[in-house]
């Protein structure tokens, strides 16, 4: 090993806080155990048990139901027998004058194309890891697009949203809800499962591992 | 650093740390050969950055109360409803969690992280001695709450597409929903352009005069 080397492998040995920069020795906290930053309080890492595998699953579920809802109705209003349903796509398109596309093209970003992005990348990633195999060139550099991603996929908020506005036309209008409704319900609970399962330095380990050819278990 | 209660940081060791990764390099490199994130020990065009997204979404935060978020045709008149007026109609209508949600969301939370952010800047830039912790916990909920702004803008996108009845009613959106959601994401970037780092680094620095002080 030349000295260039030893000083790399030396480095491994260290993690920084990435909120407060305290550096500490890089010790592997148990599984169901925390290791937490002594000055910030930012948790540093926190492995759980087969979390890559639902991590993977997870992610699988969220590109199904995502490419389902986007075919399946979504809301349904009726009044003075005048009919009209929309689709996810016709709420991302509402803002169709000429200035609004901008905002419709955006809307489509936040809960489509982004929470999509997500878990193909995920998947991309991880799965490799499930097989015992070594991770695909790329797969670091999608794990942390897919991180970066994370505060710009917006699909529970939307979830939000349509309850928002269902309650403010329940006066004028019968309002039936489709099943893409409940589809992005569910995704929304998967989402917010997966962000609690995915500790980040535990996938940096992970790919780590299965880089050098040890097993992840 | 009896303060801070650890050792050291990664700076003092002369390495720089990757935030995406949390591995360390020495201080000459660029590039994190571990995940490919940029390094940089702190970021010294973090604040100008925070400031530029900070204006930017001010500037868009004063239409987006001005003009209608909303243009509701009903039976041919056509009534344009801002963001406190739509909830001011919901709060006479009896609904007043959901008014109460929708003001908390459009209102009280921007103009809170406008606060929250513009003090933490300045709190790094003046080096104020305040409660890091404090700082930390703002910092952390700006990040966490500041999205869920955009609530209203999905609001306005659902009843726009649903709300189409021929000459009953329909409802479209108005300009406001446009520079509200830029102002929206413009605060988003300003507090993740924000190098937390630098609130820490305060009482490093803070630490060592005090050292020098005592020196013989
Ligand atoms: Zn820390
Ligand atoms: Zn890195």
């Amino acid at each position: 090993m030349s000295i260039k080397d030893e000083q790399t492998a030396a480095l491994a040995d260290l993690i920084a806080c990435p909120t407060c920069d305290a550096l500490y020795q890089n010790v592997e906290p148990q599984f169901q155990q925390r290791a937490v930053c002594t000055r910030c309080h930012t948790v540093l890492s926190a492995p759980i048990k087969g979390s890559v595998a639902r991590i993977v699953a997870l992610a699988i579920a969220v590109v199904v139901f995502l490419i389902a809802a986007v075919f399946l109705p979504f809301l349904r209003i009726e009044a003075n027998g005048f009919k009209n349903a929309s689709s996810i796509f016709d709420a991302a398109f509402s803002f169709s004058a000429a200035h609004l596309v901008v905002l419709s093209i955006a809307v489509l970003i936040l809960i489509l194309f982004i929470p999509m992005a997500r878990a193909a990348l995920l998947i991309f990633a991880l799965s490799p890891l499930l097989l015992q195999r070594p991770p695909f060139r790329g797969a670091y550099l999608a794990f942390r697009w897919s991180e970066d991603l994370r505060p710009w996929s917006m699909a529970e908020i939307f979830v939000l949203g349509v309850g928002v506005a269902l309650v403010k036309i329940v006066d004028l209008a019968r309002v039936e809800v489709g099943a893409a409704f409940w589809l992005f319900s569910i995704l929304v609970v998967f989402n917010v499962f997966q962000d609690t399962l995915l500790c980040r330095s535990s996938v940096w380990r992970a790919l780590d591992r299965a880089r050098n050819g040890v097993r992840n278990d | 650093m009896i303060d801070s209660g650890i050792e050291t940081t990664a700076r003092q060791q002369g390495l720089v740390a990757c935030t995406h990764c949390s591995r360390v390099w020495p201080t000459a490199a660029t590039q994190c050969q571990r995940c490919g994130a940029k390094l940089t020990s702190r970021d010294a065009r973090s604040l100008s950055r925070v400031w530029a997204w900070w204006m930017l979404g001010l500037i868009c935060y004063i239409p987006a109360n001005i003009y209608p978020m909303l243009e509701t045709k009903l039976l041919f008149k056509v009534s344009g409803g801002t963001i406190v007026g739509g909830a001011v109609e919901l709060f006479a209508h009896g609904a007043v969690a959901v008014a109460l949600v929708i003001l908390l969301a459009s209102v009280a939370i921007p103009l809170a992280k406008f606060g929250a952010i513009a003090y933490l800047a300045l709190s790094v830039q003046q080096g104020w001695q305040s409660n890091q912790h404090r700082r930390m916990q703002i910092y952390e909920v700006v990040e966490f709450v500041g999205r869920w702004s955009m609530i209203d803008v999905f609001v306005v996108a659902v009843l726009s597409s649903l709300v189409q009845l021929g000459s009953v009613v329909s409802i479209s959106p108005g300009p406001a929903s446009l520079t509200f959601a830029l102002s929206v994401v413009c605060t988003m970037l300003a507090a993740r352009s924000f190098d937390s780092r630098l609130i820490w680094d305060s009482i490093a620095k803070h630490d060592t005069n005090r050292d020098q002080v005592f020196k013989p």
